[in-house]
């Protein structure tokens, strides 16, 4: 219990000042590069959480493509590689006081709902098998919709983004 | 280890995607920020999962990664298109609903 306590406050330090950077820095490729830290410690979370199938899909779907997606996009755009001064617009004070009455608000509604919640301690472990089997049994008609999300959004990704 | 720990974590991360979102101009750094918010939601849910000891919470974790993917994908087609039109991807000159 101890060692996941530690193992917990690391990550989320770490997770913490990496968003924190993903949305402050000047540099694009940078905030991509901080975005690395923060899934990769989303993933660390997960397996904290005894859910290791989402792990590995966390670090092959987010870290591996969509970051990767990201990057493409950096490049076509040509956006500035080096630092760039104009990456925030004149709305900032705004967006920090709307972020932090957010903050207050949700804090202050988890700490009452859920003040000392524990989570089970020896729970019954959800092996990758049992979520294969929930996916194909119970939510079959879901992950076929998911599936034509997917291709409509792709297809519609070409269409869009076709140079005629 | 209390759940309540995983959901302020979360909670922390979602206000700094907000606040990316509000904040920034350049189109694929306010996709970023979009991402930091769904992996928010995603934390609540594997979180959930476990404290009610069901595979629903993993299950629907991974259809937000499925969504996710499909909107990175359009959000990246329609900031190259809006590249493409205006040689540029600044979100504040993309304003021609302003009446």
């Amino acid at each position: 219990m101890v060692a996941q306590n530690i193992v917990f406050g690391v990550l989320a330090v770490a997770m913490g000042l990496a968003a924190i950077r993903v949305v402050t820095t000047k540099n694009v490729v940078h905030a991509a590069l901080y975005l690395v830290v923060v899934l990769a410690g989303v993933a660390a979370l997960y397996i904290l959480l005894a859910a290791e199938f989402i792990a590995v899909v966390q670090v092959i779907i987010y870290i591996g493509a969509i970051v990767l997606l990201i990057l493409f996009g950096t490049m076509l755009t040509r956006a500035p590689i080096g630092r760039a001064s104009d990456l925030d617009n004149d709305q900032r004070w705004l967006g920090v006081v709307v972020a932090l009455l957010l903050l207050g608000v949700m804090g202050a509604v988890l700490a009452d709902a859920f003040g000392s919640t524990k989570l089970p301690e020896s729970p019954q472990i959800q092996r990758t098998g049992d979520v294969g089997l929930a996916i194909f049994q119970t939510y079959v008609v879901p992950f076929e919709v998911v599936s034509v999300l997917l291709l409509a959004a792709l297809v519609g990704a070409v269409v869009i983004a076709r140079r005629d | 280890m209390y759940l309540n720990q995983f959901l302020f974590l979360a909670a922390f991360l979602f206000c700094v995607g907000v606040y990316g979102v509000l904040a920034r101009k350049n189109g694929v750094l306010v996709l970023m920020s979009i991402e930091l918010i769904l992996n928010a939601v995603n934390i609540n849910l594997v979180a959930f999962g476990l404290f009610r000891e069901s595979v629903a919470g993993q299950v629907f974790a991974l259809f937000v990664i499925a969504v996710a993917a499909a909107e990175v994908g359009v959000g990246l087609a329609i900031v190259i298109l809006i590249y493409r039109n205006r040689q540029s991807i600044d979100l504040t000159e993309v304003d021609m609903m302003k009446g």
